[in-house]
């Protein structure tokens, strides 16, 4: 029934020239001859812009192409009523289509943008789900005074909370000359850049879930979080039952008010759209999501470049500063977020 | 206008949507359907699958070479170093960002979706925003990939109870496109966007200004044919634009075969020879009655209307 493909990729240059429009025998044929050149120079343009060149558009063009556009849409409906060329009718349909989307297709580069989602479309975004922000950051206490607890009491749920991979010396019951080891200043930066390249694609990949979870209505990020921060809570009792408590939130603290601040940012954004899901208000269901999924989207794009700057931070200057360096490179990155999402860009009131 | 789908395009009329957009036009679409969408994955991950073990390999072969060139483990740690960096974030980069790049494009499309005939849109009749993009993206992991890993695990009895739980719960995402009429996955939901048919029709000749259809005689044998109104009124408009297929792919043996209906239809006694002529003739005259008739707000369907 179609055409076939290939005449598309070589037949460009043999478009023969419209028969003569009073040899028309069918008034519609005759209405679509008139108007033929223009949809031959629409569709013209219309494939340049899907290819990307835009520097082949001259002035003309881009000016004729909101107009040209209007005239195809027209010459749609009136086909429509009038004419019965199905071929005719299904090229229409699809010229109207491809233009529509090139008028109203993205007005600006990536680039374009990048600058206004980093000049103030991120902090704004954060700023919308401050209540999902307040929700996460109190689960996320609260799971980490639980694991601290659970630990106190009974030393077993150490190893239940955590993973193989974290309890290599770090187990309850170790001397604290080993658990000060486990915090030690690293003599050179070798190995540290593949490191850090693979805590951000663990970390990344860790919060991406936790934003995809908040699809189900939010409980399974707010579970995510809770067990991270259950983690956390039993170590930081392993060290400060060692007396290392200031070393450990130093040790901590240097990626941690990055990295902890980007999972907190993740387990929010998942579950605002989950709360939005769960009690959209006046609007339908599908309207409230898609509003909440495209501010979490930001969030999340956000999320992702603060991942980069903790990996970095992870993996040199946790390992090569003391402890009173690491205090106070956590504590300026945390105040330097803090001032991002909600001190900055904030649009004064017309 | 009333929706009336010939019987041929029926299943295609229970996918089509009008979008009005800003300007009060309504355009219509035709929703991906879900096996195209299918095609459009597999191609897409096969395509990023082989992309990624071709860097791969070639990143092993660098790697090969230093230690020849350098002669053991000794000095090369800072390149091998780099080349572990540049594998990992490349794989991140191939994973999340494939999607997002293509589908910010102009035309709204991977490769594979290309491949298929479909883009992605904005449900709401507005502009694909990149956030959009973004969003609709981040949830292929737990649409695919842990679908995938946990039904794999399942059925091994491994992870107990557990996990026939979780891969259940992840089924429902995996099957999402399944259980509503616009085919939208997860991701689409929260996005705000859908996936819809991407046609690229060239425009073919017009059928009245050649052959017989013009002329109103045969070139080949100099008959003309009259048709009569008891004659058009026969037909509607579905036989119309089936005679107009019929022309247009121009298959002797399809030429033949509706000739001969169309004479048993209308009582004339089939000659042979002169079939293009004739149909193109009756092409031109049943348009003109059907198309004079539409003027007046008189429309046919089909023969049976």
């Amino acid at each position: 029934m179609k055409a076939p493909i290939l005449k598309t990729l070589f037949g460009k240059a043999d478009v023969a020239p419209p028969p003569d429009i009073e040899a028309a025998a069918l008034r519609s044929d005759r209405f679509r001859l008139e108007r033929e050149h223009d949809w031959r120079r629409l569709e013209d343009i219309v494939a340049r812009m899907e290819k990307g060149r835009l520097r082949g558009l001259s002035d003309e063009d881009v000016l004729a192409l909101p107009a040209l556009y209007r005239t195809a849409a027209s010459s749609l409906a009136v086909a429509r009523e009038t004419s019965l060329d199905a071929a005719t009718l299904e090229y229409l349909d699809s010229l109207v289509q491809r233009a529509w989307f090139q008028v109203y297709g993205p007005r600006q580069g990536f680039v374009g943008w990048l600058r206004r989602f980093l000049g103030g479309g991120l902090s704004r975004a954060i700023r919308a789900i401050w209540l999902d922000i307040c929700i996460a950051l109190a689960v996320m206490v609260a799971g980490t005074i639980t694991g601290w607890l659970l630990v106190a009491q009974d030393r077993e749920w150490y190893y239940a909370f955590v993973p193989v991979q974290f309890a290599d010396t770090r187990v309850p019951g170790a001397s604290r000359e080993v658990l000060l080891e486990s915090l030690q200043v690293e003599k050179d930066a070798q190995g540290m850049s593949a490191f850090a390249a693979f805590l951000f694609s663990n970390n990344a990949g860790v919060s991406i879930l936790a934003f995809a979870l908040g699809f189900a209505f939010g409980i399974p990020s707010l579970m995510l979080l809770i067990h991270n921060m259950a983690i956390l809570g039993a170590m930081l009792w392993l060290y400060a039952d060692a007396g290392l408590t200031l070393e450990f939130a130093a040790w901590l603290s240097v990626h941690g008010t990055t990295e902890l601040f980007a999972i907190l940012l993740a387990g929010a954004a998942g579950m605002h759209i989950g709360r939005s899901m769960a009690f959209p208000g006046s609007r339908s269901i599908l309207t409230a999501a898609a509003e909440s999924g495209r501010r979490g989207a930001q969030v999340m794009v956000g999320v992702v470049l603060m991942l980069v700057a903790a990996a970095l931070l992870e993996a040199f200057p946790r390992q090569l500063f003391g402890t009173e360096g690491r205090l106070i490179i956590g504590c300026v990155m945390l105040l330097f977020w803090l001032a991002y999402f909600f001190a900055f860009g904030r649009e004064r009131k017309a | 206008m009333t929706a009336r789908a010939a019987p041929h395009l029926a299943h295609r009329a229970k996918r089509r949507r009008d979008v009005v957009t800003p300007e009060g036009i309504a355009l219509p679409f035709t929703v991906a359907s879900r096996s195209a969408r299918a095609g459009a994955l597999l191609l897409d991950l096969t395509l990023m699958f082989v992309t990624g073990i071709v860097v791969t390999l070639a990143l092993i072969w660098i790697a090969g070479g230093l230690f020849e060139a350098i002669g053991g483990p000794g000095g090369t740690n800072g390149a091998i170093e780099f080349i572990a960096v540049f594998w990992t974030l490349f794989w991140f980069l191939l994973w999340n960002g494939y999607f997002m790049v293509m589908e910010m494009g102009p035309r709204g499309a991977t490769f594979g979706k290309r491949a298929t005939g479909i883009r992605v849109a904005s449900r709401d009749g507005g502009r694909l925003t990149p956030e959009a993009v973004v969003a609709r993206n981040l949830l292929r992991d737990i649409e695919l990939f842990l679908p995938i890993v946990f039904l794999m695990s399942a059925p091994s009895g491994e992870t107990g109870a557990a996990g026939i739980a979780a891969a259940a719960w992840f089924l429902v995402f995996l099957l999402f496109p399944f259980f509503n009429r616009d085919a939208l996955r997860a991701g689409d939901l929260i996005a705000g966007t859908w996936v819809v048919e991407a046609p690229r029709a060239a425009l073919a000749e017009t059928l009245s200004t050649e052959g017989a259809a013009r002329e109103g005689s045969s070139a080949l044998t100099g008959a003309e044919y009259r048709f009569g109104e008891a004659e058009l009124a026969i037909y509607g408009e579905y036989e119309l634009q089936t005679l107009e297929r019929v022309l247009r792919d121009g298959r002797p043996e399809a030429l033949e075969s509706v000739h001969d209906a169309i004479c048993r239809k209308i009582g004339w006694n089939p000659g042979s020879g002169d079939e293009r002529a004739f149909l193109e003739a009756f092409y031109a005259q049943l348009r003109a009655r059907l198309e004079r008739d539409m003027r007046f707000g008189k429309r046919k369907a089909d023969k049976f209307s």
